[in-house]
């Protein structure tokens, strides 16, 4: 290590730390509190310091032990981890190897209640990603506000349920058919929209929706939410305790566990259904438009393609499969309230979609699991959670820009069927 | 009339408020193609440090009201352009000439970054700040439901009003005439170009970012002044708002991001007024709707010509 080296590796940790010494001084340095309705100014100069003392030994290190350079590098994360050699080859084993331990997973010995409710959890985001996916992987429409499908659906299926006493099975394919015909609603007038007016008009659309749900008091009960949703039964055999119940009918001991082992495989055969839809859809005529769309639309147009048709559809399709995922949200949770679908949901399930890799399926089942999986595993952080949970967005995104699986297959090949590398991705080839 | 006139007066000054905040959208948006989703939440570390300057000073025996407040205005505009500067450095700048959708997911973690970093390091509760600039003037006295009400035009929104006119004026000329505001146009033209003919691309969006920020540094301080109270969460709905003002104006043009500022603080004074409080929003949502149903690239936006 010569000395050039480590005077600049000091300079620019020292910079690193005079602007943290700035940008910290109102917020770490001072803090404002309530006290007896009148605001108080306290100082916390440890916290200051140590703050200070954190950014400029972190920034050393990063030049002296990670960079290696010459001269200290700045916002090259991507070439400095070495990106995993056979993420990218080992999608499909790996896909089927996830698949199969998901199917075993609720019936593993270390299996309690709270890992397969997780497991629930991020089946959900799974379908949801797969959804989007739909609409932004393979149309390439940028979708801001998909929540609001997942919210029409929650609340067909609770209202359906509430009203009319259907069952689950009857309101599932409804809360679809009006997800989607939202979808067709919000899809019609904006779809001429070209990518980022698209992006604030579906988002506009997802806090429009919220915010009906939380005024129309005497039609979605507002803030309140709707409680007491039905539960789902076992193809018309209810989860009880006694006679006639699931355990009674099948000789099994009754346990609680059962309903919530049925709902594991309920969300993941949605997911599937979601995953196996998209892939089959695909390689019809309106999927090949779809990707065709997102590469080029004015080649579309001359081609004679409706680019509104194919635009709806693809919209349409990914607002069903949003509204699936809601309405088994809703009998999951047994409770919902506008507070679920704020835009942040929204920004969850984007941020699964692309940071999986836009288009790959099983990118987007690992993102969900590690973006899920990971909030929960930082549970008891609390408050800190959310700020490491922005912090991985920021830095996966940085080290991976086009997502954890970035390799594709085409959907349509001409003669042999190649696998094209996450470089010729990344310039815009074979997505 | 009357009644219209006080809100007329209203919704200028809180539109001067969207207005500035919209210029640091539209001027991102035009450099460098991406929505900078943090925005609203530099304008909320804006507000923050405002908040903090007036509890500091006024501890420290300072107590002659202009001093303060231009004392808050400058340390809060220069701090919240370091903020503006360090977020474009760490989650922007790596991945500029990526992939287009990643910079937006870096954007939203830097958003949720920034909110939880406030709601950790000054505390969940909302934070009051009892009223500084008092009083006003009286237009005109007018009879509303059998009562009278007199038309006020406080001193306050004066001051938010003036204090836009004159920072619009200093940053167009700033954009019109200095080598600055040049080489920003030309980057925002063709940046690969700009880059051959000796522009340094890189420092110019960094001050791109410095700029939309210092604008969004004053919106704060005068949503402290008029509102009163702020919390970590202010930035979200305030940036959704502006950012619908941008789109509405035509997104890339600074006269466009102010009507539409205008225009979005309008529809949401207006129909408060007359309709319903609940569904300003959804008023303001849907009207950028219909915009944009006919005028696909806003108000003020140059239609965008395609060239194959």
């Amino acid at each position: 290590m010569n000395s050039a080296k480590l005077t600049d590796s000091l300079r620019d940790a020292g910079i690193a730390a005079g602007i943290t010494a700035v940008l910290a001084f109102f917020f770490i340095g001072l803090r404002t509190d309530i006290e007896v309705s009148d605001l108080v100014l306290s100082t916390h100069w440890t916290n200051y310091f140590i703050a200070i003392a954190v950014v400029f030994v972190g920034r050393l290190a990063l030049n002296l032990l990670v960079f290696k350079a010459e001269r200290p590098i700045a916002g090259r994360i991507g070439a400095l981890v070495p990106s995993i050699p056979g993420l990218s080859g080992l999608g499909r084993y790996f896909g089927l190897a996830l698949g199969a331990f998901a199917i075993v997973f609720p019936f593993l010995p270390f299996a309690e209640r709270y890992l397969i409710d997780l497991g629930i959890l991020v089946l959900t985001y799974v379908m949801l990603g797969w959804g989007l996916n739909i609409v932004v992987g393979l149309a390439g429409l940028l979708d801001l506000g998909y929540v609001a499908f997942y919210a029409v659906g929650a609340y067909s299926y609770a209202l359906l349920a509430q009203y009319f006493g259907w069952s689950f099975w009857i309101c599932l394919p409804l809360a679809g058919i009006l997800a989607s015909f939202w979808g067709i609603i919000l899809g019609f007038p904006v779809l001429r929209l070209r990518g980022d007016y698209l992006a604030i008009v579906t988002l506009a659309f997802g806090e429009i929706i919220r915010i009906v749900l939380l005024n129309w008091y005497t039609f979605t009960g507002g803030p309140d939410g709707i409680s007491g949703i039905a539960r789902p039964s076992f193809f018309g055999i209810p989860f009880k305790r006694g006679d006639g119940g699931f355990a009674d009918v099948f000789g099994l001991h009754y346990t609680s566990l059962h309903r919530i082992i049925f709902l594991y495989y309920l969300i993941f055969a949605l997911a599937l259904l979601t995953s196996f839809v998209s892939n089959r859809l695909r390689r019809l005529p309106v999927g090949r438009a779809w990707e065709a769309l997102r590469e080029d639309e004015i080649a579309c147009r001359s081609l004679g393609l409706n680019t509104t048709n194919i635009k709806l559809s693809a919209f349409a399709l990914g607002a069903m499969f949003g509204g699936f995922a809601g309405s088994f949200f809703a009998t999951r949770q047994g409770f919902i309230s506008p507070e679920s679908f704020t835009f942040i949901e929204s920004a969850l399930v984007l941020a699964i979609v692309v940071l999986g890799g836009l288009g790959s399926q099983i990118g987007v089942a690992i993102a969900a699991l590690v973006m899920i999986g990971g909030f929960e595993v930082f549970r008891e952080l609390e408050n800190y959670r959310m700020l490491i949970f922005g912090l991985a967005m920021v830095l996966i995104m940085i080290w991976r820009p086009r997502g954890l699986i970035s390799s594709r297959e085409p959907s349509v090949v001409l003669v042999e069927r190649k696998r094209i590398g996450s470089e010729a991705v990344a310039q815009g080839e074979g997505h | 009339m009357d009644y219209f006139l006080q809100q007329l007066i209203n919704g200028v000054t809180l539109g001067s408020i969207y207005g500035l905040i919209a210029i640091g959208y539209t001027m991102v948006y035009g450099i460098i193609g991406m929505i900078n989703f943090a925005h609203g939440d530099i304008f909320m570390i804006g507000a923050f440090i405002a908040l903090t300057m007036f509890l500091a000073l006024t501890a420290i025996g300072i107590s002659w009201l202009p001093i303060i407040l231009l004392l808050a205005l400058v340390v809060s505009m220069l701090v919240t352009s370091a903020w503006g500067w360090t977020v474009e450095r760490i989650a922007y700048r790596p991945l500029r000439g990526s992939f287009r959708l990643a910079p937006l997911i870096t954007a939203i973690g830097m958003s949720i970054v920034l909110q939880n970093f406030v709601q950790i390091s000054q505390g969940a509760k909302i934070k009051p700040l009892p009223p500084q600039i008092e009083g006003g003037i009286t237009l005109m006295e007018g009879m509303r439901g059998g009562q009278s009400f007199a038309v006020q035009l406080s001193y306050l929104q004066m001051i938010i009003i003036a204090l836009t006119v004159v920072l619009m004026v200093g940053f167009n000329a700033l954009i019109s005439r200095t080598a600055l505001g040049r080489a920003q146009r030309a980057c925002e033209q063709d940046r690969k170009m700009a880059a051959l003919l000796g522009v340094n691309v890189d420092r110019t969006i960094s001050l791109t970012f410095v700029m939309g920020a210092a604008l969004a540094a004053v919106a704060g301080l005068m949503f402290l002044l008029y509102y009163g109270v702020i919390d970590f969460f202010i930035g979200f709905v305030a940036g959704v708002k502006a950012f619908t003002a941008a789109v509405l104006g035509g997104i890339g043009s600074l006269p466009g991001a102010m009507l539409g500022g205008l225009l979005i603080g309008m529809i949401e004074v207006f129909w408060s007024a007359y309709f319903s409080i609940e569904y300003k929003d959804v008023a303001a949502f849907s009207i950028l709707a219909i915009v944009l149903i006919f005028l696909p690239s806003g108000l003020l936006g140059r239609p965008e010509v395609e060239k194959v």
